[in-house]
């Protein structure tokens, strides 16, 4: 029997690239120099997806994820990897959410979504490395949440069987369906594109995507799976005061561009001289043994 | 009502450290706001055996949560104690460890209770509040101080509006120590049955493996940490040289980390363990606030980098301006020398 596969996913900064120029003079974050990525949990997530797709046949993987339009290249990611759809929420309603209203959104999509057998995403995205999204979106749809999952072993019988990470060690659990689960970075890697699939949906877009004088536009018409879904808080029947900032519990109050306290240090080569003087000094102070 | 709560976790019957960090932080907190200091356990066959590691921390109250299916932990039946407790007590503040539990534990209550939550936070502090858009004052928040944006900038997050307001913290964050005021250290120990639904026990662990941690970097007194400067995982190889030397662990950056070049669980930083060493050497790492985050209370630091520039070198005693290749295998050989 085919399962209904959601994948949380998120289009995200790459923070692990920074460099001098990705900080404004006023310590705001200079967006345009970070280049924008596939969150990289998300991808061990959709892996997990496509191999229980595989696995169950008349099975399909839709793609949710939420942000500007740019971010319709999530769900192209996902089509080129073997998924079957996508949900790309846009909204400037949505704009400003914690982890709480990102989650209410989230939920309320999945709702609208219906019939669905498995959620399951990145265990945390790389620039807020919060994990909280999963569970949380578990929590407002009533769904049983399994976190830091490393493999899913199984789905028999309407129940998921489950290896996960835990604090110095792994278990393994049993969680009936409907589950949200999310996944940790040491899960199997996601497999790249495949070539054909790149074909086909490389002009797949989100109408607000468009500029409307793309040459191939035609195709738009001819074919239908070339336009991605794309909701408004008004197309998932959502509460505008829980969505965006407005539904956020969490208020940041001030950000700041750490200024470390500079010590008197000295500065050494990698001379014999240097090295052998101040391994000394180190002995001699009883700092090192 | 209106206390400082904190949850504390548990294996088997041992209360894990970063729950007595955490009573220890909050006491503080209790102290500073007029209020009590409550903790919370769950697990199973835990009466008698989990008090004595709890309430010497400055407890005033302590619930005992037993039964049958609280251990191994699983998200609903936690979550469920903690949302009906937490309706009936109001809690001002809920504090928990950034682990595997409490990052599942948390958002899953936080969501429940429609309350905040900031997850690994690096200081937690009371101070005022003014909202720029309503014009409202807000006295006595908890400011929950973390990285953010992958450890470049640092937000000091506030929840307003919602009660309680939560936050996680990871191990090694905060120091233990017991409390040495008096503290009243009353215990209760509610029916389960009253605070947790039956059909919350769905989701059974099978299976479970826990093995001790196989190095004890968290309390390492040298600390030789190398970042992706070191190269490769066989660059990896002389800095555990060095660290066997001089009777240290080896840490690591998350950019070492991330390139497969050592386990995970040496990360130190924000998203990784938190050192207080004597002696920490930075090895080729550059300095990103996310790991320097997890070092800065290093007593001596010493840097080896290419780049006299790298922000490290700042907070450095001793900066080396050389590759690390040339320079740790230097440092071991001076150090065989003269240590005789």
């Amino acid at each position: 029997m085919g399962l209904n596969i959601v994948v949380l996913a998120k289009q995200v900064p790459d923070t692990r690239n920074v460099g001098k120029d990705a900080m404004k003079a006023d310590g705001t974050i200079n967006r345009a120099a970070l280049p924008a990525i596939f969150n990289p949990e998300d991808l061990n997530a959709l892996e997990q997806a496509l191999r229980l797709k595989e696995q169950h046949p008349g099975s399909t993987v839709g793609m949710l994820t939420m942000g500007p339009p740019r971010a319709g290249e999530i769900i192209r990611q996902g089509l080129y990897r073997g998924a079957d759809t996508g949900w790309l929420l846009t909204d400037r309603l949505f704009a400003g959410a914690d982890t709480l209203a990102t989650s209410y959104a989230l939920a309320t999509a999945i709702k609208k979504i219906g019939k669905v057998d498995v959620v399951i995403g990145g265990r945390q995205a790389i620039d807020g490395d919060t994990a909280q999204v999963g569970p949380q979106v578990a929590q407002k749809l009533g769904l049983n949440q399994v976190t830091y999952a490393e493999e899913i072993l199984k789905i028999e019988n309407g129940v998921a069987t489950i290896r996960r990470h835990i604090d110095g060690g792994v278990e393994t659990v049993e969680a009936p369906l409907p589950v949200v689960i999310t996944v940790n970075g040491s899960a199997a890697p996601c497999r790249p594109c495949n070539a054909r699939l790149v074909m086909k949906y490389k002009y797949a877009t989100c109408p607000m995507e468009r500029t409307g004088d793309e040459p191939w536009k035609a195709l738009y018409d001819e074919r239908p799976y070339l336009t991605l879904n794309q909701w408004s808080v008004a197309d998932v029947d959502g509460d505008p005061e829980q969505c965006g900032l407005s539904g956020s519990p969490t208020k940041v109050k001030t950000v700041q561009n750490i200024v470390f306290q500079a010590k008197e240090s000295k500065t050494l080569t990698s001379s014999d001289e240097d090295i052998d003087g101040m391994i000394k000094e180190l002995l001699d102070e009883k700092i090192i043994g | 009502m209106n206390n400082v709560f904190v949850y504390c976790e548990i294996e088997g019957t041992t209360v894990a450290e970063v729950s007595q960090e955490l009573l220890t932080k909050g006491r503080k907190l209790a102290s500073e706001l007029g209020v009590e200091l409550h903790a919370v356990v769950a697990g199973d066959g835990i009466k008698g055996k989990v008090e004595d590691q709890i309430l010497p921390y400055g407890v005033d109250k302590l619930f005992v949560f037993d039964g049958k299916g609280l251990f191994p932990y699983t998200s609903a039946p936690h979550t469920d104690i903690l949302v009906n407790l937490f309706k009936e007590e109001k809690p001002q503040i809920c504090l928990m460890g950034a682990t595997v539990i409490g990052r599942d534990l948390g958002p899953r209550v936080s969501s429940s209770l429609t309350s905040g939550l900031t997850a690994d936070c690096t200081q937690l502090e009371i101070g005022d509040y003014d909202d720029v858009k309503t014009g409202k004052h807000y006295e006595n928040l908890l400011y929950q101080i973390r990285p953010a944006f992958g450890g470049n900038i640092v937000a000091t997050i506030v929840n307003p509006d919602h009660r309680p307001q939560m936050a996680t913290v990871r191990s090694g964050v905060m120091q233990k120590a017991l409390y040495e005021g008096q503290a009243r250290g009353e215990v209760v120990t509610p029916d389960v049955d009253k605070y947790v639904d039956a059909a919350s026990y769905v989701v059974k662990v099978l299976d479970r493996q826990v093995e001790q941690a196989k190095h004890n970097l968290k309390g390492a007194s040298i600390v030789v940490a190398g970042g992706y400067g070191v190269g490769s995982k066989e660059g990896f190889d002389m800095l555990f040289q060095l660290a066997k030397e001089l009777h240290g662990e080896v840490g690591a950056s998350r950019a070492a980390v991330d390139a497969g070049w050592v386990d995970h669980d040496r990360q130190v930083g924000q998203t990784g363990v938190t050192v207080h060493p004597k002696v920490y050497i930075a090895c080729g790492i550059s300095g990103q606030i996310q790991h320097i985050a997890g070092m800065q209370d290093a007593g001596i630091i010493i840097s080896i980098n290419n780049d006299p520039d790298a922000p490290i070198n700042k907070i450095a005693d001793y900066v080396i301006v050389g590759t690390v290749e040339e320079t740790v295998s230097k440092l071991i050989k001076y150090y065989k020398q003269n240590s005789k």
